[in-house]
């Protein structure tokens, strides 16, 4: 019988299933990071437990980490011993690979899985992150995990699982220039919203997806969670396999080889049957802008911001009264009049060398508007920023002044200095607009790196192809 | 885990949608490497009128009286009652941790999003699911019953209000057996540690680079 993806992965990690269908799931790749560990960790010694098997782990700081000074270490008390907590946690336990801050190799736990070659197809890969998502761009089953299930799968290296539906979204054509990754993301989470993949895993499909990058692919994956799936998923292709040939925790020579005839049949089958299917148009996706205070609430750049009188749904009526009073926003104001403080180029949605190259083919020769009080580039990695540095991306960034930073989370959640202040409204890579998840009482609107970057020297949003002729507009007494 | 058999408790309401795990217990507040004392950071951002940072005295910070859960009828109150998708967002079992310690022991929704869900039951949190009209009829009760209860009986997998209705809701039945005994899952896993192992092996030999 034909097979999706999901099924295929599904079945090879089986170890026990209960009558109920609780499966108990092999977990391949364990990623660990400081926020979500500690206290696992910690259960397992108070139970007198080891981890089941250390050469699955891979562990970085990042949600905790500055990205500026590191001359000065971690200021922050409380952060530096949550930091430190996972230095003595890998030092006691071991790992496969530890990335601690400072490390040329520490980042986004998200960017530096794949990077490295930890993330390999047909894994699973789980992660106390909700994020971890992203790596189902290489046919991974791969999600986030609460901090009990991190204890679980350091002590047993399987988790207690029900399969979840399968949904396939299938995107044809080819998206328009100046359309990416997020928003193709934004745009399917503004149809289905932040619940409509609540209980599925997505599998993302079609010839608009088999023409992403691996970048694009894990963008698309990381906000499968946004959607409200544990898990987005592509199938392997040789794009999967140019990518992952020659990375250090990669199979080499004969093994490379026999991983190969494995990875290819890591597709769903010709006639393979999905729980729900839905089908997108790239051509008719246009850059995204989140206006509200969930990822669904989002329009395209042309659009103005809704107005609640419109929608006839109490319950929804009254939360996008609620999104646009934080938002400070009117409704019917055109999005392209949304004026903006501050920037942020980063996270695990948006933070790899093609992101930051994107940007920067926007920024080069131009300055950021001077009604911009922060405009801050942070790489996923130490290796990101090493690649961006030696194509010269820091120069473009910093010549028009914006400011260049050391890897890490960042502003997607404000667990460092950088922040919003109340009242304070950002064009973000990130993946949240929630209330005060970028600082409380900051505004986070959602858009992709080009999109971040036009509204850097703009001021305001605009698609990337309008900023000379806004420039031209602004020389014309 | 503490067993969860039936809860006789106080309703509060919390009348939205798409609670995200953010709202529930802010960034700041995950930097604590301990399992407890989330409770009086529960909601922060809703329930006070300053920005809480971590190690504060609560006891002093100015409160939002409009918030639910600082109004007087709502005191003590063990049962949530909000609306779909609660819990959307990260995967922070800080979010559960602090409804536990807040005093929570149930929530009751139309909808939970699915690594909230989970972590629920790993805390000993019941998640109810009701369908939106007997959601609806909730709020209009507790609205109008000042401390209105609810009684939840997990053995029968039912709600039942003071008026003496009763909603009956669904529950994995490997899920209700732990919670009704307070097990603990790693305990159960480690009982296959055989099977674990056997896979383990033959997965080794079939595809070795996975254990590189």
């Amino acid at each position: 019988m034909p097979q999706t993806l999901y099924e295929k992965l599904w079945q090879d990690h089986v170890v026990h299933q209960e009558a109920d269908g609780t499966a108990l799931i092999y977990i391949d790749r364990h990623l660990i990071h400081e926020v979500t560990s500690p206290q696992a960790f910690e259960g397992l010694k108070l139970a007198g437990r080891k981890p089941w098997r250390v050469s699955s782990i891979m562990a970085t700081a990042d949600h905790n980490t500055p990205t500026d000074h590191w001359d000065r270490g971690i200021e922050d008390p409380v952060s530096r011993l949550q930091v430190e907590t996972l230095d003595e946690n890998i030092r006691e336990f071991g790992a496969l690979a530890y990335f601690p801050f400072k490390d040329p190799r520490q980042g986004i736990v998200h960017v530096v899985g794949p990077e490295s070659g930890a993330t390999l197809p047909g894994m699973t890969v789980v992660c106390g992150d909700s994020h971890t998502s992203t790596h189902g761009a290489f046919a991974c089953m791969a999600h986030g995990i609460g901090t009990s299930e991190v204890e679980h799968v350091l002590a047993t290296q399987c988790l207690l699982q029900k399969r979840s539906k399968t949904m396939q979204i299938r995107v044809s054509g080819v998206l328009g220039q100046g359309v990416t990754a997020k928003d193709l993301a934004l745009a399917v989470i503004g149809r289905i919203g932040t619940a409509g993949g609540t209980g599925f895993a997505i599998e993302f499909a079609g010839s608009a997806i088999r023409g992403l990058s691996m970048e694009g692919r894990m963008t698309l994956c990381n906000m499968a969670i946004e959607a409200g799936a544990r898990m987005g998923m592509v199938a392997v292709d040789e794009v999967t396999i140019d990518y992952l040939r020659g990375r250090p925790y990669a199979p080499q020579g004969a093994a490379w080889d026999r991983a190969l005839v494995v990875w290819r049949k890591l597709h769903s089958d010709e006639g393979a049957r999905f729980d729900s299917v839905l089908d997108f148009v790239a051509e008719d996706i246009r850059p995204q802008v989140t206006w509200g205070t969930s990822p669904e609430m989002v329009v395209s750049i042309d659009a103005c911001v809704p107005d609640p009188t419109d929608q006839p749904d109490a319950v929804k009526r009254e939360g996008m009264g609620r999104a646009l009073h934080y938002m400070g926003l009117q409704p019917n104001m055109p999005i392209r009049d949304i004026r903006l403080d501050k920037v942020f180029i980063g996270s695990c949605t948006n933070s790899r060398i093609e992101d930051l190259r994107a940007a920067a083919d926007v920024v080069r020769g131009r300055k950021v508007a001077s009604s911009i009080q922060l405009a801050l580039v942070v790489p996923g990695s130490g290796l990101v920023k090493q690649q961006a540095e030696s194509e010269g991306l820091d120069r473009v960034f910093r010549a028009a002044g914006f400011e260049w930073r050391e890897p890490g989370c960042s502003m997607c959640l404000a667990m460092n200095a950088d922040r919003l202040e109340p009242g304070e409204r950002c064009a973000s890579t990130s993946n949240r607009n929630f209330e005060g998840r970028q600082g409380a009482g900051g505004r986070t609107h959602l858009v992709s790196p080009e999109m971040a970057a036009a509204a850097a020297i703009a001021g305001h949003f605009c698609e990337p192809a309008m900023l000379d002729s806004l420039s031209e507009m602004r020389k014309t007494p | 885990m503490d067993k969860f058999v039936c809860l006789d408790g106080v309703v509060a309401p919390l009348d939205r949608a798409n609670v995200d795990t953010d709202a529930i217990i802010p960034k700041q507040f995950l930097k604590s490497i301990k399992r407890a004392g989330f409770g009086p950071n529960l909601f922060d951002e809703w329930r006070y009128l300053d920005v809480g940072q971590p190690g504060q005295d609560n006891s002093s910070r100015p409160l939002n009286p409009s918030f639910v859960l600082n109004q007087p009828r709502y005191q003590g109150a063990t049962i949530l009652l909000t609306r779909k998708n609660f819990g959307c967002g990260s995967s922070r079992e800080h979010a559960p941790w602090a409804l536990l310690d807040f005093g929570f022991r149930a929530v009751i929704a139309e909808s939970f999003a699915d690594i909230f869900f989970n972590n629920c039951f790993k805390n000993g949190i019941l998640p109810v699911v009701l369908s939106a009209s007997e959601i609806d009829d909730l709020f209009a009760l507790v609205e109008a019953t000042p401390a209105c209860t609810l009684l939840i009986d997990l053995e029968r997998q039912l709600v039942r209000r003071p008026d003496g209705r009763e909603l009956s809701f669904a529950v994995d039945p490997f899920r209700r057996e732990c919670l009704l005994n307070g097990w603990d899952d790693i305990g159960l896993t480690l009982r296959h540690a055989d099977l674990i192992k056997a896979f383990e092996e033959k997965r080794r030999i079939e595809q070795p680079w996975l254990f590189a």
